[in-house]
């Protein structure tokens, strides 16, 4: 996760796989409104969720900050030479920023976001990435359908800070006249004559992928995500559990069933899901009886997935906080410092928890409607994947029980609302106490520990 | 097959528990992998790959190979004239037994409960694989065709050379007559062969190979089971290579003859973690990776060999849940019901607060899909992990995966081989505990001790 630094407690030696011994350099290819920066945002969030510091570098905004005031599309003709002068620094700068992400901050994916639609500029990122020990892997993203098209500019290029003081049609007038200043010069990756690179073309929007050369374990994942993730507009549905008796006696973990209050809450739900009138919802629970008991009174079928299981809380299982304090205050203040790596003995880290949720967000891109019934834990990682929260944030995103958080890509992030279904719970959240030192006392450790019986 | 949970509470109803849909379904309709290429062009490979895998992950998948059909019906090969495109009468003989293949499908899907079945055969004509789509939208199965095309004579000899000339057509023959004859039949198809097109076949759902993979083409991956079947052969390659599988050397708690916990190596563990190291050094394995699990018995074997490791959680050994760090006898003593249904179904019992084999499979699946992108790798595991591992790369059941025999201080080299994997056992002559207990003759819940007990191996 992005932020995470090594914890200076570190109790285990923990070393992944590695994903890629040199650095990698994803370079987006592809006309303007073809969806190379929501590619190149999307991806960069993924990467950083499983643990590879990614970050993107989009030319666009350079220009920006060069070019303070955007006039119209003039800029972008390929006959005019201060413009393409000015572009030219805006690469090269962005790609200076690139070098110092990926030597000399820790950064393992870098992703290159502009047209790169000639070859030459091609040539000289790969010259750049070849001095500097760099692997490369095109996107290229080929599109011609003009409904897909349009969608794009309505939905951000019509908000973007070049059209601000344009009215609608104007934007989007000036904006196809931009896409033609690139069209002529725009030599596509090509399965021949770039046969020696490495590169997926993804046309139509995923109907059709060509893949060409994957060298290595990153590659390949990215190749993998890309063919999973679509556009097609749908809603993800979160939500915990129904208040369990455990939770109301202040215990984590376990396995009990849902308390009266909980399975008011299974009730409501069910009434909220008809309400909404959702097109092929699919439900996904845990295991445990818990998140069970919460989909059978939704009524729908549903599939358990081992999967979305509350992280193992090892020896604490079923422990209050109190108890936790007394028999482990070693332990307990040890995660208070670093509570996305701390892994419970005998148990898991919110680290692993994302390791293990991996295929459920991939099967939630691929997707389309879900609501998923899970647990807090989880609930904040699958959070932090759609939300791009940091490795710091994650363990102490709010996620309420009888709350329904309801999803919808937008743009290049994801809109949020959040329902209350007004059934009274105990309040789980637990966070970061002042005092996070060995030796504090134990009044200090239990000073944010919600009420219980 | 219905998903929905049956949840029971209460002890009594476990039985029924362990039958409950455990995983997402990969998919809800029966679905037709249908191969197409020339002859020596890696189907075979690819479909006896792709099945193996299937089935590890708990999809059940069976192959139709049209070549043994053809070898049913005719008994005897003669030579290449039988796949002439003139050939009338035999041609009729094809068309027959490829309708036999269908019939044979449709079969596996109603009545055997088959989920995949892969078509094993060239389909190098548009009306050929025009045949199976409307068989295939009569019945209701999705269809993806994979296409491998090669052309690179090297790669075709060496393919002719490891699996063909030793096919039973070929008997007969000595080996450059059959290669001959072999060229001649590959003759037969090119005439007439219609490559899947990127336009003219747009609304198929498939996958074309370029030269083992160096390129992809991927059309309309329409569901889950098709972007995992994709993800899969884009990462499997036919390099030359072996993979290591060893356990841990012996640990304390073996000698005492207890499960799971996380302990370190005995002295003859330690022994073998050295005995290990001058194995690996003899065998000068070029660019070899080592990985481990997160527990230090299988970390300390390791740490004798003085390489750099990759330590993944995956690779810990099953979670024995309450069981944990217990001899079979006290398991006997405090939980006999869980120990009699587990003798029942040792691969889908999961421990209470455990887990299953089935489980075990299921976080394994990501080793297994880097295990298929590297080249030489020596995993150091556990007893349960091994097992699992092993299932894969030698297409052992779901019966068969819990009792494989993996003992202590013996590495098992996997070499692929034309179709399969050849298998070298290297006992390393350290003496070491067996771990190892069969399955009882009595696994009803109300059987005797000593009936419970009658497999277990000697510890302290």
């Amino acid at each position: 996760m992005r932020g995470a630094d090594r914890s200076k407690n570190t109790q285990n030696l923990d070393k992944r796989v590695c994903m890629t011994n040199c650095p990698t350099l994803i370079v987006t290819v592809g006309l303007p409104a073809r969806g190379k920066t929501y590619i190149s945002k999307k991806l960069t969030r993924y990467l950083n969720w499983i643990d590879v510091p990614t970050k993107e570098f989009n030319v666009g905004q350079y220009r920006r900050e060069c070019v303070k005031i955007y006039k119209s599309f003039e800029f972008f003709r390929p006959d005019n030479e201060e413009g393409l002068k000015i572009r030219k620094q805006c690469a090269l700068a962005a790609l200076n920023d690139v070098r110092q992400f990926l030597m000399d901050e820790g950064g393992q994916v870098a992703v290159f976001d502009a047209t790169n639609t000639t070859r030459e500029r091609r040539e000289t990122i790969l010259r750049f990435a070849e001095q500097n020990g760099f692997k490369v892997f095109f996107v290229e993203s080929v599109c011609e359908d003009p409904d897909v098209i349009a969608e794009n500019i309505v939905q951000v290029k019509l908000g973007s800070p070049d059209y601000t003081h344009c009215n609608t049609e104007e934007a989007v007038a000036d904006f196809m006249k931009r896409i033609k200043c690139y069209e002529n010069s725009y030599q596509p990756l090509d399965e021949e004559l770039d046969g020696d690179l490495s590169f997926i073309k993804i046309i139509d929007v995923g109907r059709r992928y060509l893949v060409n050369r994957v060298q290595d374990h990153i590659q390949s994942r990215i190749v993998y995500y890309l063919m999973n993730i679509h556009i097609t507009p749908r809603s993800i549905y979160l939500c915990r559990h129904g208040e369990s008796d455990l939770n109301i006696k202040g215990r984590i973990g376990g396995d009990s069933g849902l308390s009266a209050k909980g399975q008011e809450f299974a009730k409501s739900l069910g009434q909220f899901i008809q309400s909404q009138n959702i097109h092929d919802l699919k439900v996904w629970t845990s295991q445990m009886k818990r998140t069970i008991q919460t989909a059978e009174a939704v009524g729908v079928p549903y599939e358990q997935w081992k999967a979305l299981n509350e992280i193992d809380a090892g020896v604490c299982e079923e422990l209050m906080y109190e108890e936790i304090q007394q028999r482990y205050p070693l332990e307990f203040a040890l995660r208070d410092q670093d509570k996305y790596r701390y892994r419970y003995p005998k148990g898991e880290s919110y680290e692993d928890l994302v390791q293990r949720l991996e295929p459920v967000i991939m099967e939630l891109e691929r997707q389309e409607n879900v609501l998923v019934i899970c647990h807090q834990a989880v609930m904040r990682c699958l959070l932090a994947y759609f939300l791009d929260k940091t490795a710091e944030e994650l363990p102490y995103l709010k996620c309420p029980l009888h709350t329904v958080l309801k999803l919808t890509p937008v743009a290049y992030g994801c809109k949020v609302e959040s329902v209350c279904l007004n059934v009274d719970a105990v309040n789980t959240h637990r966070d970061r106490p002042s005092n996070v030192n060995v030796h504090r006392t134990a009044e200090d450790a239990l000073q944010t520990v919600p009420p219980h019986l | 097959k219905p998903i929905k949970a049956s949840f029971v509470f209460g002890t009594q109803f476990k039985i029924f528990w362990i039958k409950t849909a455990s995983r997402p379904q990969f998919t809800n309709c029966p679905t037709m992998i249908v191969m197409v290429g020339l002859p020596a062009r890696g189907k075979t490979y690819i479909s006896k790959k792709l099945t193996r895998y299937l089935n590890w992950i708990g999809v059940p998948t069976q192959v139709f190979n049209l070549g043994q059909y053809r070898r049913e019906v005719l008994q005897t090969y003669k030579n290449y004239e039988f796949f002439r495109p003139d050939n009338e009468e035999a041609m009729k003989i094809r068309r027959a037994y490829a309708s036999n293949a269908l019939k044979d499908i449709a079969s596996y899907f109603t009545k055997e409960q088959g989920q995949v079945a892969v078509l094993d055969a060239t389909n190098t004509t548009r009306e050929r694989r025009g045949v199976i789509i409307n068989f295939a939208k009569e019945k209701g199965y999705k269809v993806f065709f994979i296409e491998s095309v090669c052309d690179d004579p090297e790669i075709i000899e060496a393919n002719t050379m490891q699996v063909k000339l030793s096919s039973p057509d070929y008997e007969n023959y000595d080996k450059e007559e059959a290669l001959v004859d072999f060229l001649k039949r590959i003759d037969c198809y090119k005439m007439s062969y219609v490559p899947l097109d990127e336009e003219k076949d747009r609304h198929l759902s498939f996958i074309k190979i370029f030269n083992v993979g160096s390129r992809y083409l991927v059309n309309r991956v329409q569901d889950h089971i098709q972007s995992r079947i994709v993800y899969y052969l884009m990462n499997i390659h036919v390099t030359p290579r072996s993979i290591y599988l060893s356990r841990h050397g012996e640990s304390e708690l073996n000698l005492l003859g207890r499960i799971g916990g996380d302990t370190g190596l005995s002295s003859q563990g330690q022994k073998y973690a050295k005995a290990l190291a001058e194995f690996i050094r003899g065998q000068s394995i070029k660019d070899l990776k080592v990985w481990t699990s997160h527990m230090k018995r299988t970390i300390q074997t390791a740490e004798a060999l003085g390489v750099p490791y990759e330590q993944w959680k995956a690779l810990n050994e099953i979670d024995a849940g309450v069981c944990e760090e217990m001899t079979y006898e006290e398991i006997q003593a405090t939980h006999p019901e869980e120990f009699a249904l587990r003798d029942q179904d040792k691969y889908r019992y999961r421990y209470p607060k455990g887990e299953s084999y089935e489980d075990l499979v299921h976080r394994l699946e990501p080793v297994i899909m880097e295990l298929e992108r590297q080249e030489n790798v020596l995993v150091i595991c556990h007893q349960a992990v091994m097992r699992c591992l092993l299932a894969y790369f030698l297409d052992k059941s779901e019966d068969d995966l819990p009792y494989l025999k993996c003992p202590l201080h013996t590495v098992l080299k996997l070499t692929p081989l034309a179709y399969g994997c050849k298998v070298e056992s290297f006992y390393l002559n350290i003496q070491a505990v067996n771990t190892h207990r069969d399955r009882p003759t009595n696994v009803n819940v109300a059987r005797k001790p000593e009936e419970a007990l009658q497999t277990v191996p000697e510890h302290l």
